[in-house]
């Protein structure tokens, strides 16, 4: 492994994230939004944290994840819906995917 | 700053704290898989800190140790972050902070102190949350990169503890809340679907992308068709006064 290569890339990332994150506030400073228009931009970041969600839980680089991690996801998801304490849905999806590999479940 | 304990109540401060437990856990895994892979500590250290975006700096790792180039890894980790422009736009003026702050205040951005943020009802407590989010992440995500290279082979199969089910499970508790209206559940919904119809064809972070086109869903249907149920809370469609 190359470390200035690897340096390089890192840094290109690290640049390339930061320009990202800037670029979306100068917009947003620059054009003044509708309230209609700001609820709209609002659901626009809960639908991509929503495709965040399937993704991250039921694919693993371009196939599926198998069937412990989205299980351990859908668990979670239920109990948030029945309003259960935060910690309580994160160590559910934890355990219910580390039981379902223990058991032999991928 | 000093206002934080006074403007966020304590069911807030708390989830935050639970959140950025979690990004703990996440990040030790991180350290610990980019250890295993060949790397030298001060790569997972550095990386944690500079770009503090996880998702990204998994798929940096994976595609550089499976041999890829460094300059490919980081191209496909910005197409995994390009979802930080939206929620820059997203975030009402005034959160990120003003002046040198705002250098900070925007480096701190991610999926975790954005969501915080937008559940406020109010500029001082979006503020307070995202802040505080932001800053937390910031301390634990690297702290959990560290730790993580430091013990590396310890927690060797993250996935024998299910950690890889933790960062799914953190950002769907936070947008539960919004997933209560039905015209924003179902617009995710269907940015799911595309999303998860995307990922065989598109590279890593594409198909998060184009769940925005969702949207349409929202902008066509005119609203109040759709009124919510008994009991449920429109939070997503509550009005904000705009700044």
């Amino acid at each position: 492994m190359n470390s200035t290569l690897v340096i390089a890339g890192m840094g290109t990332l690290a640049v390339g994230t930061y320009a990202f994150r800037v670029s979306g506030q100068l917009l947003r400073a620059k054009i003044n939004f509708p309230p209609r228009a700001t609820r709209l931009l609002e659901a626009a970041a809960v639908i991509l944290l929503a495709a965040l969600v399937a993704t991250t839980a039921l694919t693993e680089g371009h196939a599926f994840s198998g069937f412990a991690r989205p299980a351990g996801v859908l668990v979670a998801g239920l109990l948030a819906w029945r309003k259960a304490p935060f910690l309580a849905v994160v160590l559910a999806a934890a355990a219910v995917t580390a039981l379902l590999r223990l058991v032999g479940v991928s | 700053m000093r206002s934080i304990w006074r403007t966020l109540d304590r069911g807030v401060l708390t989830d935050i704290a639970l959140t950025c437990l979690a990004v703990f856990f996440i990040g030790l895994s991180y350290g610990a898989i980019a250890v295993a892979s060949g790397f030298p500590l001060w790569v997972p250290a550095a990386q944690s800190m500079l770009v503090l975006a996880g998702a990204s700096e998994f798929l940096f790792v994976g595609i550089v140790a499976a041999g890829g180039s460094p300059f490919a890894a980081a191209l496909a980790g910005m197409l995994v972050n390009a979802r930080h422009l939206p929620y820059g736009l997203a975030l009402p003026p005034g959160v990120t902070g003003r002046g040198g702050r705002r250098l900070l205040g925007t480096h701190v951005m991610n999926d975790e102190s954005v969501v915080f943020g937008l559940a406020q009802p109010d500029l001082p407590r979006q503020r307070a949350a995202y802040w505080t989010c932001g800053l937390g992440v910031l301390i634990c995500w690297p702290g959990g990169a560290v730790l993580g290279a430091l013990i590396g082979s310890a927690v060797h199969d993250t996935g024998a503890f299910g950690l890889d089910a933790m960062f799914p499970a953190v950002i769907l508790a936070l947008i539960v809340k919004d997933l209560r209206d039905a015209r924003t559940r179902r617009a995710a919904l269907a940015g799911a679907a595309i999303a998860l119809a995307a990922t065989p064809f598109l590279p890593a972070g594409l198909p998060v992308l184009l769940a925005l086109a969702a949207v349409l869903l929202l902008i066509r249907q005119p609203a109040g068709t759709d009124r919510p149920g008994p009991g449920e809370q429109p939070t997503a469609a509550r009005v904000r006064t705009a700044p």
